[in-house]
């Protein structure tokens, strides 16, 4: 097929556009430069070097403690890092104080000024500006209107319910138009349905305003629900950045892995390697696992298929072609989740493998029970190879 | 069993009390005596507060305790306030615990040593520097002020380390400098916890009779000393009336104290709960 080159060079700026990651020539937005934080003797951030670009939505994710939390607070000013550089379009934010930086920020607990009505915690950025009462008044209506809060404007933070100081405080950090909202675990004091709401509420705000927003989270569904890319953190260093897709799909560690979505690692030891295929022989499933792409390794190096549980086939009797992907062993646990089920399958050797099954259709009676024989069989392409 | 057991935690209740409110009551009661005798009932007459308010050298020391008082309680608020909050927002440092004991030690510290030493450093000075010439009122507002203070400071910090920080660094991020953020943030917010400590200082100050004995000079005799001295020469009904006015004033004042801190937990714990819906 033919395909123009002007079509081309279209599809790629369009590319560029929505993925600056990915177009060399694009001017990182905000940029760390080597940055380490030490409290003491600890390194709560060591040595990162981190690109976000302008109008993304960038969540930075991990457990508590990796440093995620006093990355973000090296951007807003709370911090200054031990050493390394931190720029924001372009300007070094070496001794700018918070209050003079291009960033502002909302906070986990919220930080609503509680003897100020919802108004005044709204105009109060404003005000330290020194912008006049009239263009004030109309601006905090106009964000009041953005958050859907204008009917509480009078009201004091305690008689609103989290999902309100919620959106008050968002509005209080978006109205002097920052060049980057930095977000604490926006959503974390919110309960599980209210936050599904707001997530998309948030991404609908970001692209409404333009604003580049950097987000804390621990929590990876938020993470991928949100965010444009995301930077996986562990022990105060960045295990990997990419898109949720790149990230979910190909991990390039265990960590990776496991942190987002669910995953079995099955460890083994790599036998037979082509520039087409990879055969990994695999001790703990007792199977030999083919992987239908090269692996980058020698023989006799030790890797992790990374399987994830919705990728697995569970089945009665043995798949016809049992010589390579399909382990045998005995449902241990069953989870109805209405919308899927998931399997804990007990292999010979004691490793533990999870499966889920989609529930597509309505059943009198559960599949598989307990102490079921099963198979659970994948295909070539479903494993990623880790070696770390 | 159970019966028992209340009956007996009863009469303890009622005993603990007696034991601390029986004089008080009889001074309230003893106030309101017709008759000259301190301890045999007369009858019901108010007249002895009558002559209390003529009493000229009664009400002029009354006045001096006020003034005291009040100057006191204010100057300790300006100095008890800062050292709370360097206690708490300093963050640490080396002989951060020293310091914050030295902040508390006039608390425990005998009050005997704490006038005798504040009456050492008063001559000095005078000798030294002229100032503060002879010993008088001010002498007695300082010396009350430094006890004072301490009492501001423990308020202090212990309301602003219940303070989340983070209310601070939102004023902050939304560009208002530290000394801004102090006075429009922070003030406010520990702003009941100040008046109660103001309200404490003040009655810490009307009570005061062994410091104030060692500073004070001709001319500034404050009430307590006044009381002490005319009960030496013999009780009169007049003692009572004016124990009962003070003991009104105190209580009130503690009172009110005190549901100001706890207004302002309240205010704190229902701002930390969060998520509940309100209609």
């Amino acid at each position: 097929m033919l395909v123009s080159e002007a079509v081309l060079e279209d599809a790629h700026e369009d590319v560029h556009k929505t993925q600056p990651w990915n177009n060399p020539d694009a001017v990182p937005y905000i940029r760390f430069e080597n940055v380490t934080k030490k409290f003491g003797d600890f390194y709560a951030v060591d040595d990162v070097s981190l690109d976000i670009y302008r109008h993304e939505l960038f969540a930075l994710l991990g457990g508590s403690g990796c440093g995620k939390t006093t990355l973000l607070r090296m951007l807003a000013g709370f911090e200054e890092p031990t050493s390394g550089k931190i720029f924001i379009d372009g300007v070094d934010m070496a001794g700018v104080p918070a209050y003079e930086r291009p960033t502002n920020m909302m906070f986990q607990s919220y930080a609503l000024f509680p003897h100020m009505s919802v108004e005044q915690n709204v105009a109060f950025g404003l005000v330290q500006d020194g912008v006049s009462r009239s263009e004030i008044k109309q601006q905090v209506a106009e964000m009041l209107g953005l958050v859907q809060m204008s009917k509480f404007a009078k009201r004091k933070p305690h008689q609103l319910s989290g999902g309100q100081r919620q959106r008050v405080a968002l509005a209080r950090s978006l109205i002097k138009r920052p060049k980057v909202l930095l977000l604490d675990e926006p959503l974390g004091a919110l309960d599980k349905k209210l936050r599904e709401q707001t997530q998309f509420e948030l991404v609908n705000i970001q692209e409404k305003v333009g604003t580049t927003f950097v987000m804390v989270t621990h929590d990876q569904e938020e993470a991928m629900t949100m965010a444009s890319r995301i930077a996986v953190m562990n022990e105060g260093v960045i295990n990997q950045i990419g898109t949720p897709f790149e990230l979910y799909e190909y991990p390039n560690s265990r960590y990776t892995a496991n942190f987002l979505g669910q995953v079995n690692l099955i460890e083994g030891v790599l036998v037979d390697d082509d520039e087409k295929y990879a055969v990994i022989k695999s001790e703990e499933a007792g199977c030999d696992i083919y992987i239908d792409h090269a692996v980058q390794g020698h023989q006799g190096m030790t890797f992790w298929a990374a399987l994830r549980p919705e990728r697995l086939r569970i089945t009665k009797e043995a798949p016809e072609e049992s010589k390579y992907n399909c382990v045998a062993g005995k449902v241990e646990e069953i989870g109805y989740l209405g919308g899927i089920s998931t399997y804990h399958v007990r292999l010979a050797s004691g490793l533990r493998i999870k499966v889920t099954e989609p529930n597509s259709t309505r059943q009198i009676e559960p599949r598989y029970t307990w102490e079921d024989n099963v198979w659970v069989s994948w295909e070539a392409g479903a494993a990623s190879v880790l070696n770390k | 069993m159970s019966n028992k057991r209340s009956t007996f935690l009863i009469s303890a209740l009622v005993f603990g009390f007696a034991f601390l409110y029986v004089p008080i009551l009889l001074v309230i009661i003893y106030s309101f005596n017709e008759g000259k005798l301190v301890t045999v009932w007369a009858g019901f007459s108010t007249k002895w507060y009558v002559s209390l308010f003529s009493n000229d050298g009664m009400i002029d020391a009354a006045w001096n305790s006020l003034r005291i008082g009040v100057m006191s309680a204010t100057l300790a608020l300006a100095l008890g306030t800062p050292a709370g909050l360097v206690m708490s927002r300093f963050g640490r440092f080396k002989g951060r615990t020293l310091f914050s004991g030295m902040i508390a030690a006039p608390l425990v510290m005998p009050e005997v040593i704490t006038g005798l030493s504040l009456l050492l450093l008063f001559v000095t000075l005078e000798q030294m520097i002229g100032w503060p010439a002879g010993r008088g009122l001010s002498t007695i507002t300082i010396a009350h002020t430094t006890f004072c203070a301490a009492y501001v400071a423990v308020v202090v910090q212990s309301r602003l380390s219940g303070m989340d920080t983070s209310v601070e660094e939102a004023a902050m991020d939304l560009g208002a400098k530290p000394a801004k953020i102090f006075f429009v943030i922070t003030l406010p917010m520990i702003l009941p916890a100040l008046l109660a400590g103001w309200l404490l200082s003040f009655t810490l100050s009307l009570d005061d009779l062994v410091i104030a004995s060692f500073v004070a000079g001709p001319g500034s005799t404050t009430l307590p000393m006044k009381v002490f001295s005319s009960v030496r020469l013999g009780v009169s009904p007049e003692i009572n009336a004016l124990a009962t006015l003070i003991i009104l004033t105190v209580s009130v004042m503690i009172i009110i104290a005190s549901l100001m801190i706890l207004r302002s937990e309240r205010m704190r714990s229902r701002a930390a709960a969060g998520t509940e819906p309100q209609p």
